[in-house]
């Protein structure tokens, strides 16, 4: 054990010794192989620099904390600009080969050093390579979990546009998981706000499969449960040309062309008459 | 528990206060078909309100009690059916199809005073 850190010790200050050269030569190897394509050689040679000085740190230390903080930072700035998983983890495995490269050209006079020297070298180095991996993965997991909270919690307007009337806009590609939240939000504002009509618009949606449109019709169906009718909106020709081709059962559904004529068909059944405020007034004196 | 029956006018009002075993909802079927003989009821509103719950064969009674009191000369409607219950009852593929419903009491008592049959009658 005194013996590996003995060596580990030696090591670091050989990686510290030949830091420039060493830094140079994981650079030219990353343009080499075409990673990291989206950063600039300023910006790559920079992180470059941090990454190795925060490797050597970990083969010092031990300690990957310092590491893993600074992995995470690196992946929240390098996500927005769509450097890939398998970028990084390429990046990291070039170092590792590049400093074995360089410990083996330094003991290769002997090998008995040279293999406790990697013994040394390759757990502390796979830890660091797994550390960088997970610490960026991590990251883009959370920032993927973000973006769903956000899309979700946009997705599903629910509007009272008249007393009794309300519209569901639906924006985007529909999921199950979207489909069965917005019926929630549906049947929930049917009976917060009494409603007798809903028109749900989908121009906004580009396209629709067959699990989609039966949870479309399983909603007008529990609409219809809570007494009130359902009138679908905005089909666009390819979603009616996919409904008609799966044989979907629309026979349940009230369907018209657009939002505007499906609010004066909800207006209709609810008895509203939309008139010219002129004619009102003349019919009014006529009484 | 036997189902309190109510006579409002021309209408009759079952009101379900708890949760209904098989055969109270026969004895409610029962009940509901021989009263609305006897006070020349022309609708009936079933609240279901209070239930959690509804599963097929309360689906498939309160169906065929519908069926049964438009033979005796009765319009039926279901009221209060919950956002949840209603989501279940249509992905179990229960859909009370031909009978009337409403969202409550208030709106039962409208959808049966309606003169015209059409418009925002959704009873298939």
């Amino acid at each position: 054990m005194e013996n590996s850190a003995g060596l580990l010790r030696e090591l670091v200050a050989h990686l510290r010794q030949n830091r420039t050269q060493l830094r140079e030569e994981w650079v030219r190897r990353i343009r080499e192989a075409k990673l990291l394509t989206k950063m600039t050689d300023e910006e790559i040679f920079s992180e470059a620099t941090s990454v190795y000085d925060n490797y050597v740190a970990v083969l010092e230390t031990g300690s990957v904390e310092a590491l893993q903080a600074y992995a995470r930072d690196l992946s929240e700035r390098i996500i927005p600009r769509g450097v890939e998983t398998h970028e990084v983890l390429g990046i990291v495995l070039l170092l590792r080969d590049v400093l074995a490269r360089s410990l083996f050209k330094k003991y290769q006079g002997d090998f008995e050093l040279l293999s406790r020297v990697f013994d040394a070298y390759e757990p502390a180095a796979n830890r660091i390579a797994n550390t960088v991996g997970v610490s960026f993965v991590d990251q883009r997991e959370r920032v993927i979990r973000q973006q769903q909270q956000a899309i979700l919690e946009l997705s599903t307007p629910v509007l009272q546009v008249r007393e009794r009337l309300l519209i569901l806009p639906i924006i985007g590609v529909i999921d199950t998981h979207r489909a069965r939240q917005l019926t929630q939000q549906l049947l929930l504002g049917i009976r917060n706000n009494r409603a007798k009509v809903v028109v749900v618009d989908i121009t906004g949606v580009p396209a629709i499969d067959s699990a989609v449109a039966n949870h479309l019709v399983q909603t007008v169906e529990a609409s219809r449960l809570m007494g009130a009718s359902v009138i679908i909106t905005g089909l666009s020709s390819e979603i009616a040309q996919t409904l008609v081709t799966i044989g979907v059962d629309l026979s349940k559904m009230n369907a018209v062309g657009d939002l505007q004529g499906g609010i004066e068909e909800a207006e209709r059944l609810l008895g509203y008459r939309a008139a010219p405020a002129e004619e009102t007034k003349a019919q009014a004196q006529q009484a | 528990m036997r189902v309190p029956i109510l006579k409002q006018y021309d209408y009759l009002v079952a009101s379900i206060q708890s949760v209904l075993s098989d055969e109270d909802l026969l004895l409610l079927r029962d009940d509901l078909t021989e009263r609305v003989g006897q006070y020349r009821s022309k609708g009936v509103i079933i609240d279901v309100t209070v239930l959690d719950l509804v599963d097929s064969f309360a689906t498939r009674t309160l169906r065929a009690i519908a069926h049964m009191l438009k033979l005796r000369g009765a319009e039926t409607v279901i009221v209060g059916i919950q956002p949840e219950v209603a989501f279940a009852m249509v992905q179990l593929g229960l859909t009370l199809e031909g009978v009337g419903t409403a969202l409550d009491l208030e709106e039962g008592l409208a959808y049966l005073k309606q003169p015209l049959k059409g418009n925002l009658r959704h009873a298939r």
